[in-house]
């Protein structure tokens, strides 16, 4: 009885639901915004990290370790909080989206190397052979094949970023865990929060099972 | 007949491996040319180089219809140029029969999708797989893929084609096939360069039979002539070992 008060307390969800919706709202345009740019980011890195001249390559694998290796939040405060004093001022969105895609662009960038390696080299030799530039090559024989590979490592990464939208409550963006904190406080009631936590699963749940089918049909190709 | 391969003095390394030590060999338009040898003797890397897979030591020289083999732009002219069929087929898996033939047509030559699609289906007739266009080709047998890959090949409209060991990954019963269709091109008049281990094929068909081993040519002449009486002793060892097993 007590728990369902606290923490299914229907009248407090049924006061918390728009203000719930609307930082879902955000938490959506967010994540759709940096797993594009995450992967447009991702794809041009892997690129050159391939195949650019060395004094490109290089820094473009130091900018993947290092953007692998930063923690997101401390990414995110650096640019919302420490920008700023150079003159850089991002909104709390704008900062979020950079945060976000920067770090995805560099998973993806490995994630998409990874795929491009995978194809044969004869796929290559054959374009060659038959007279196909390389951005021809890329364009009609590599990445078709390469993407159709990476399509289950990116759509989990396409879910860590969505899952990591929610530290954005941190530079104050009424994105859906800030919204459900504050709708918390106002309530005196947790909740909200759980409302949060249910709506974020929901939503990421069916992606997860999605992955799973898709990486197991791919094993079962390999085997034909 | 004039020369439209002409390969000078062409030496290839790997670190410290020698593949080619000083290959000279011209082909004249039209002509059938088999190369022959034990696995190991730099067969495949020659022919590779000719399109420039294989990249070769300065100072070697291979000259395609006028142009010499080099990066740079020349490159795509010869390429296009030459056809090449691989040992292990390297269709593109992602696209269907047809497509496969109709892509550098559409990409290199620019035409048309219709006019592409038209030409492929003309070749698949030629190499008798016409009824198969619409498939993809994990869907066919080895030897209906090496014989879209001949079609995809022939569709550049190459001045000649390269093939390095085409039959070497087929299964015993679908050779046959995929050497009628190069018997058939032979006949026509393709220039050919051919890397097999089929003697049959060689004797029957070849102009010029090439035997190479330790990354040079040890041999050449027309095919009964080396057959019949091969003058160098590792020639006439090879095909006692080929002929004996």
């Amino acid at each position: 009885m007590d728990i369902f008060d606290t923490f299914f307390n229907a009248s407090v969800m049924a006061q918390a639901w728009p203000m719930l919706l609307r930082g879902l709202w955000i938490t959506l345009q967010l994540g759709i915004v940096s797993i594009l740019l995450g992967l447009i980011l991702g794809l041009l890195l892997a690129l050159l990290r391939l195949y650019a001249p060395f004094w490109v390559k290089w820094p473009v694998r130091l900018y993947i370790d290092i953007f692998r290796s930063i923690p997101l939040l401390v990414l995110l405060i650096v640019i919302y909080y420490a920008l700023p004093f150079v003159g850089l001022r991002l909104s709390a969105f704008a900062s979020a989206t950079a945060a976000l895609s920067l770090v995805s662009g560099a998973y993806s960038a490995e994630i998409f190397r990874a795929g491009i390696q995978a194809i044969a080299k004869g796929q290559f030799e054959a374009s060659a052979a038959l007279g196909l530039g390389p951005v021809q090559t890329m364009r009609d024989v590599i990445l078709p094949q390469a993407i159709r590979i990476v399509i289950p490592p990116l759509t989990n990464n396409s879910i860590n970023v969505v899952k990591d939208t929610a530290l954005a409550s941190v530079v104050a963006m009424p994105d859906l865990l800030k919204q459900a904190t504050q709708a918390q406080a106002l309530a005196a009631n947790p909740t909200p929060l759980i409302g949060a936590a249910i709506i974020y699963v929901a939503f990421l749940w069916p992606l997860v099972a999605l992955v799973s089918r898709m990486e197991s049909r791919l094993g079962e190709g390999q085997d034909r | 007949m004039t020369a439209f391969i002409e390969i000078r003095d062409l030496h290839k390394r790997y670190g410290a491996f020698t593949a080619l030590r000083g290959i000279d060999l011209t082909v004249a338009k039209g002509e059938v040319v088999c190369i022959i040898g034990p696995s190991g003797s730099g067969k495949s890397t020659l022919i590779r180089c000719i399109n420039l897979l294989e990249s070769f030591e300065p100072g070697s020289k291979i000259i395609v219809d006028g142009t010499e083999v080099a990066c740079g732009r020349g490159l795509a002219k010869v390429r296009a140029e030459v056809g090449m069929v691989f040992q292990s087929f390297n269709l593109f898996p992602h696209l269907t029969v047809a497509e496969n033939v109709m892509l550098a047509p559409r990409r290199v030559r620019g035409k048309s999708k219709d006019e592409a699609r038209r030409q492929a289906l003309e070749l698949l007739e030629r190499v008798g797989i016409a009824d198969q266009a619409d498939k993809h080709p994990g869907r066919l047998s080895g030897g209906q893929q090496q014989r879209v890959a001949i079609a995809r090949a022939l569709a550049m409209e190459p001045q000649v084609m390269l093939f390095d060991e085409p039959t070497s990954a087929l299964d015993p019963e679908m050779v046959g096939e995929v050497l009628d269709v190069m018997r058939g091109l032979a006949g026509s008049g393709v220039t050919m360069v051919v890397v097999t281990h089929e003697m049959g094929f060689a004797r029957q068909v070849a102009d010029r039979v090439i035997f190479m081993d330790d990354g040079e040519i040890v041999e050449a002449g027309a095919p009964e002539r080396l057959f019949d009486g091969p003058t160098e002793p590792r020639t006439r060892d090879f095909l006692r070992s080929i002929l004996n097993h």
